[in-house]
């Protein structure tokens, strides 16, 4: 019997008494941090961690959760903060598809899929963008048709991370094109290993290769696939990017930014331009951005914690820190000049700033752009009107979408 | 460190709101702000009486109600969103927080139940023209059993109201707090930007005046400014709030070219801005308050904190405030040009942005 399932059964466990317990598995089984991702040793890490008792700490115990309060996530997350945990592989699924399967799937699909999550055998991915859907994910053109008792999937999705490890991913896809854009589409489990998906790495701007292409070329997926209802799509979309808002919110910077104030101000010092008047007002401002946000984001949890959801708060977190990392690009340039432009092969700090420089436009587009981000808070947070739409109500057939000449 | 409000403090909050909907109105704002004295001697008088939010950070033994900063802040947040023509700052803040910090026990016992109270106003007298945190040029010279003082403090918040000054002034020994009786000096009520907060000059020529007893009168200073700024900040959060709220508000309603112009992104985008900073605001001057409750050694960057951040959000969101309500923003009449001068004042009251900034680059050890 595993330490999660003898746990499971009993009373919950006092709080304190947890956060102990999960500093103190922490302290001995947490790797050092890795540059590379080694996926057997994430799976083995999450494997770990399950037995443990600290994979789904708030999900379910019949699907292998331990089934407590979002306090004992809260209490293990700050315990994990410390570290830089090799979970990176089961974001995806353990913050978004898995609560999505939770929450709509059949109790064969939560069966089949939640507990192989937990314990690391299965990774996931989220297909949604597409080529010519971004901001408007509705306007998705990847089509599903129903064949006998399978569909059948052809088109192109974009941006997906975790693509090229991925078992399964949640696909959004069009199942009626004669009905309006958010009405005509389905949610399915998708098999990454079927005949017919193609994962194709897509480099970024800064050179690097998080993301993925894929393609579906007659790809086909049984009827019982499908995670809610068939046509009802957009409403499991909008639950599943209500899971990955909350997913992005709890997510902590990695521990060493090139581009935070600790580190802009060590190179300042370094290059002895610290005491310049410029240089101290630029690094306070940065500080004053960084610390903010940091406590917004403090704030967020303790009143999660009391029971006062995030809601579309979340969005102002997001573009917050967007606007933060472009901050950071600013004071760095203003402070290092030429410094930046051009370093030694083999300086990782010139590499590093380059990369953060480079990285940074992602912060403002991936997850939401800022002009989305804003949009949310004017609609719902502020209440102000919507703009009329002119895709309201008119059979996706009809419209136009993507990129047109 | 707590950063939510307890049921306690929300209700606390509702008191005051509700006083301040009843007797802070707009037209009430503008009679006290148009009137002789610049204020409204009846609010005050229920602040103190039925309320009793004129002494929370005192300890129960000098009359106080023995709460804390968070309390206070949260008082002064609503102040500052109706722009409560009050003394609060210059005799809850600056005068409550020096006699605490001060090691005088007798004036602790003098004034303090009646600043509880509200029958009696005190100020701070420290800044001098370009000094807005002193020491200043202001001597003080021994004289018998007495001190006498000479100098000119401007500007002086509600020095034009206040019963009692302290006063920071150079001795041969340093810089020490005197207590000074109004009646003592030559006051003149100032030209403001912002109308609704008076400010005074008062001129000391060979005033007599009792030296307040302290260990560390420059560190005692530093408090004061630092609890200033942070209950300063906890009124700008108030104020942009509530310009948020107008002109959100009007956006809704207002309709040119067919829709309301809240629905255009222009408009919708720039009040989503004002509605972010307010939201990092609010959790940026939380703490700075629980830290001057709970985490002294925090304060002197939690106040560089949120003087840095308050003094350039509250003005853009009231200059944001204006911009949307268009030519009405623009006329006497509307309300937003009392927040937009209140904004920039407060920005500046204590010093500038820039030095807010130095001054944060100092205490982060930059």
């Amino acid at each position: 019997m595993t330490a999660a399932t003898t746990i499971a059964t009993g009373s919950p466990p006092d709080l304190d008494a947890f956060r102990e317990q999960a500093r103190a598995w922490l302290r001995e089984h947490a790797p050092a941090p890795s540059p590379v991702t080694d996926i057997e040793a994430a799976r083995a890490f999450q494997a770990a961690l399950y037995d443990a008792g600290f994979a789904g700490i708030t999900w379910p115990q019949d699907v292998g959760g331990r089934g407590l309060s979002t306090a004992y996530q809260q209490a293990f997350s700050d315990e994990e903060a410390c570290y830089e945990l090799p979970t990176y592989p089961f974001t995806i699924g353990l913050g978004m598809c898995g609560p999505t399967v939770n929450d709509l799937g059949t109790p064969e699909q939560r069966t089949r899929y939640l507990p192989r999550l937990l314990r690391g055998e299965d990774i996931w991915c989220q297909l949604f963008s597409e080529p010519g859907a971004g901001s408007d994910v509705a306007s998705l053109q990847t089509r599903a048709v129903l064949d006998g008792d399978s569909w059948v999937v052809d088109g192109q999705k974009v941006w997906t991370t975790n693509a090229q490890w991925a078992d399964f991913g949640a696909l959004l896809a069009r199942t009626d094109p004669d009905r309006p854009k958010h009405s005509g589409l389905t949610m399915f489990v998708v098999d990454m290993h079927a005949p017919g998906v193609t994962v194709r790495p897509l480099k970024d701007m800064s050179g690097r290769a998080p993301f993925n292409e894929i393609y579906f070329d007659s790809v086909r997926i049984p009827a019982d696939a499908v995670i809610g209802e068939v046509n009802g799509g957009w409403h499991a979309a909008v639950t599943m990017l209500g899971h990955e808002r909350v997913s992005i919110g709890s997510r902590r910077r990695p521990k060493t930014n090139p581009l935070d104030f600790t580190a802009i101000t060590a190179l300042a010092r370094r290059l002895g331009v610290s005491g310049e008047p410029a240089t101290r007002e630029r690094l306070a401002e940065l500080y004053v951005r960084e610390r903010v946000l940091e406590l917004f984001n403090v704030r967020l949890r303790q009143e999660a914690a009391a029971g006062i959801a995030p809601g579309a708060r979340g969005s102002v977190a997001k573009l917050a820190g967007s606007m933060l990392a472009r901050l950071a690009v600013d004071t760095v340039g203003e402070i290092a000049g030429p410094e930046i432009v051009a370093w030694d092969p083999d300086d990782a700090t010139g590499a590093a700033v380059a990369l953060g420089i480079n990285s940074t436009p992602s912060s403002s587009i991936a997850g939401g752009t800022n002009e989305i981000q804003r949009g949310i808070i004017g609609d719902r947070v502020l209440g102000l009107p919507k703009e009329p739409s002119v895709d309201r109500g008119v059979p996706f057939r009809e419209l136009k979408v993507g990129t047109q000449a | 460190m707590r950063l939510v409000l307890t049921q306690e403090q929300q209700a606390l909050r509702a008191a005051v709101r509700d006083l301040l909907t009843d007797r802070a109105a707009s037209a009430q704002v503008r009679a006290a702000m148009e009137s002789e004295t610049g204020t409204d001697r009846d609010l005050w008088t229920r602040l103190g009486r039925d309320l009793d939010v004129l002494g929370l950070v005192v300890p129960e033994e000098y009359g106080g109600a023995g709460a804390g900063h968070v309390e206070r802040a949260v008082v002064q947040e609503e102040l500052g969103r109706a722009l409560a023509p009050t003394p609060f700052l210059g005799s809850a803040v600056l005068a409550t927080d020096a006699l605490l910090a001060l090691d005088d026990e007798e004036a602790r016992r003098e004034l303090l139940p009646r600043l509880v109270s509200g029958e009696l106003i005190a100020t701070v007298a420290v800044a001098e023209r370009g000094a807005p945190w002193g020491p200043g040029a202001t001597t003080a010279t021994a004289s018998g059993d007495g001190w006498t003082l000479d100098g000119t403090k401007t500007p002086v918040v509600a020095g034009d109201l206040a019963d009692v000054l302290l006063v920071v002034a150079i001795t041969p020994d340093g810089p020490a707090w005197f207590r000074v009786d109004a009646a003592d000096v030559e006051r003149t009520t100032l030209a403001t930007l912002d109308p609704t907060r008076r400010l005074a000059k008062v001129v000391l020529r060979g005033t007599p005046a009792r030296k307040l007893e302290s260990a560390d009168p420059a560190g005692a200073l530093e408090r004061v400014a630092d609890l200033a700024t942070v209950a300063l900040a906890a009124e700008q959060l108030g104020g942009l709030q509530r310009v948020l709220e107008m002109a959100t508000d009007y956006a809704k309603v207002r309709v040119q070219f067919g829709r309301a112009i809240g629905s255009y992104q222009a408009v919708k985008h720039g009040l989503a801005d004002v509605h972010s900073d307010w939201e990092l605001g609010l959790s940026a001057l939380r703490y700075a308050a629980w830290a001057a409750d709970e985490a002294p050694d925090e304060v002197p960057v939690a106040s560089a904190l949120v003087a840095t951040f308050f003094g350039p959000a509250y003005f853009k969101a009231a200059e944001a405030c204006v911009q949307y309500h268009g030519g009405i923003g623009y006329t006497w009449e509307h309300d937003a040009h009392l927040y937009y001068k209140r904004a920039k004042s407060t920005e500046l009251l204590f010093g500038a942005p820039g030095r807010d900034r130095a001054r944060l680059a100092d205490r982060l050890g930059v």
